[in-house]
């Protein structure tokens, strides 16, 4: 990995002020900043490349398609997948999970089935298997989690029976930042007949996946907390099923053949993307992979893990910050959750904002969770591989004067 | 700029209100009431008041979760309205409402917001305009739903 002062100037974002303060961007788990490579590589792209993609006859277009199929091998060979078939473009992650619950789901679950997940999840894997279980009159059950914000395997013995048609879990949380055991889960629902649903969004930007030693059936992510632009994810199936999946919507692109009465549907993945598809954005995506292989996935974790075991300590030491989940850096990947004294965290994220510290306050999309910890909501910091000691330090300082200002948080 | 800007937000006014709430209960007999989410924070404000047979405000009352500059306006609103007509009520809503997405009001209207005038300023941060609103738009909405149902 290049010395950290060089690898930031690769991240043009970081260096303005805020507020009339030092910019420093914790709010990583919301949306990664984007590497120039890949901004150049999006403007060349429109600039130079710009075609539609499959159907062209010229040269442009066949190189167009070109890129965009690279894009998929690229990403295939980044999670370890069997085969680039296996790779669905989205939009992200919330489509990725309603395409299976949409697909999957609706073929396979009948009444009285079950499909279990945890109390963890970001609502965009909470509120597909939830509507899906209520037209289908199925039952939802969710695993708890351990004291320390660990999902519970005993529970979980417990919960994924015969009737379990589907597991949904996330891989890493977005509120407490822990990892979930999805092997582990992979096979209590294998075992039982069921397959397993996994939320990558928070993972692959920060350690090494392998969707394959993982035992996930589906793996859904998004480009842009991974460096890559907006509006483009991944949803990666294996080829078996996703060739049973009926398509998610229907247009151009996804066809084989239309007759007036009737259509057949192309094969995977085309099947599962209909209309002109995020092009620019696949190739960005392909890019920010590429500079995320380049670092090396295990340099990328190692260096997060500095970071946190650099910030978890001071946080939990500074007096009058109560921080959610593990005590163990480990077992934050990227991700703390925090609140001070009896402040709301809405005033604590003005107050830091006012300070240069960007960062989150609410509930996280995942309202479950943070009331399974007693709150309404909570702070989160987050962080990447380009943050650095400052950052922290600049987190913590203005936590103090954010605690001075609102007299020690007795509001 | 650092938290020096803060106190243009924060002014004592604001946190007078809200360590110490003006009418923090729900109406006995409320005639109207609504509860309103935050959806960013996940707060809630519930507001309940009760109209007499000639539209007066006769009680106000809010509870609920909230930030200090949520739970302040709430606690403005409540003074400001107590007594009101409803019509003289809706009105004053509106003029918050307005301001809060950007339209100007004379200095005469503005007054009639009473304490709540210093939440204009919530203006310079986008971020907490919403904070500052729920309060109005519950109170809003209490007065223009439909009437509430026994059940």
């Amino acid at each position: 990995m290049p010395n950290l002062e060089q690898l930031r100037q690769d991240f043009p974002e970081l260096h303005q002020s805020m507020n009339d303060e030092r910019l420093a961007y914790l709010d990583n788990a919301a949306t990664s900043l984007k590497p120039v490579a890949v901004i150049k590589r999006l403007t060349t792209f429109y600039q130079h490349e710009n075609a539609n993609v499959h159907r062209g006859t010229y040269q442009l277009s066949f190189n167009a398609t070109k890129q965009y199929e690279r894009a998929r091998e690229i990403i295939c060979h980044f999670i370890s997948a069997r085969d680039s078939h296996e790779i669905v473009f989205t939009r992200g992650t919330t489509e990725g999970l309603n395409l299976v619950a949409s697909t999957y789901g609706e073929q396979n679950i009948q009444p009285g089935d079950e499909i279990v997940i945890t109390i963890a999840e970001h609502h965009s894997n909470l509120i597909p298997w939830q509507q899906l279980a209520l037209r289908k009159r199925a039952i939802l059950k969710y695993i708890n989690l351990t004291s320390n914000g660990e999902v519970d395997l005993d529970d979980a013995k417990r919960k994924i029976t015969a009737k379990t048609k589907i597991v949904a879990v996330t891989h890493v949380s977005n509120v407490l930042g822990n990892v979930s055991p999805v092997k582990e889960l992979a096979e209590l629902a294998h075992k039982n007949g069921a397959i397993i649903v996994v939320d990558g969004a928070q993972a692959v930007c920060h350690i090494p996946v392998d969707v394959q030693a993982l035992g996930a059936d589906f793996y859904a992510f998004s480009g842009h907390k991974m460096l890559g632009p907006t509006g483009i994810g991944v949803l990666y199936g294996k080829k078996v099923l996703l060739e049973q999946m009926s398509p998610y919507q229907f247009g151009g692109e996804m066809i084989e053949d239309v007759q007036l009465e009737n259509s057949e549907w192309a094969q995977v993945p085309q099947k599962f993307e209909a209309g002109t598809p995020n092009i620019a954005g696949a190739v960005g995506l392909a890019t920010a992979v590429e500079y995320l292989e380049r670092l090396g996935m295990e340099k990328v974790q190692a260096r997060d893990e500095e970071l946190m075991a650099y910030l978890l300590p001071r946080l939990v030491s500074t007096s009058g910050v109560k921080v959610y989940g593990s005590t163990d850096p480990k077992q934050h990947i990227g991700v703390i959750s925090f609140n001070i004294n009896a402040l709301h965290p809405h005033d604590v994220a003005t107050a830091l904002d006012m300070e240069g510290v960007a960062v989150r306050a609410g509930h996280h999309c995942a309202e479950p969770l943070v009331h399974s910890l007693g709150v309404n909501s909570t702070v989160r910091a987050s962080l990447a591989f380009y943050n650095n000691f400052a950052d922290c330090d600049q987190l913590i300082k203005a936590i103090e004067e954010t605690k001075e200002f609102f007299n020690g948080g007795a509001r | 700029m650092g938290l020096d800007k803060l106190n243009q937000l924060y002014r004592a006014v604001i946190l007078d209100h809200a360590s110490n709430p003006h009418h923090h209960y729900v109406v006995p007999d409320a005639t109207n009431e609504k509860t309103l989410h935050n959806t960013t924070c996940g707060d809630t404000i519930n507001l309940s008041l009760r109209l007499d047979s000639n539209g007066t405000i006769t009680d106000i009352g809010f509870t609920g979760e909230g930030c200090t500059i949520s739970q302040a306006s709430a606690s403005m609103l409540t003074d400001v309205m107590l007594g009101k007509s409803r019509d003289e009520g809706l009105a004053i809503a509106k003029i918050f409402s307005d301001l809060a997405i950007g339209k100007e009001h004379s200095a005469k209207e503005v007054k009639l917001l009473g304490d709540a005038q210093v939440l204009t300023e919530i203006m310079e941060f986008p971020a907490r305009i919403k904070c500052a609103t729920l309060a109005w738009w519950a109170f809003q909405r209490a007065l223009s739903d439909e009437p509430r149902e026994e059940n």
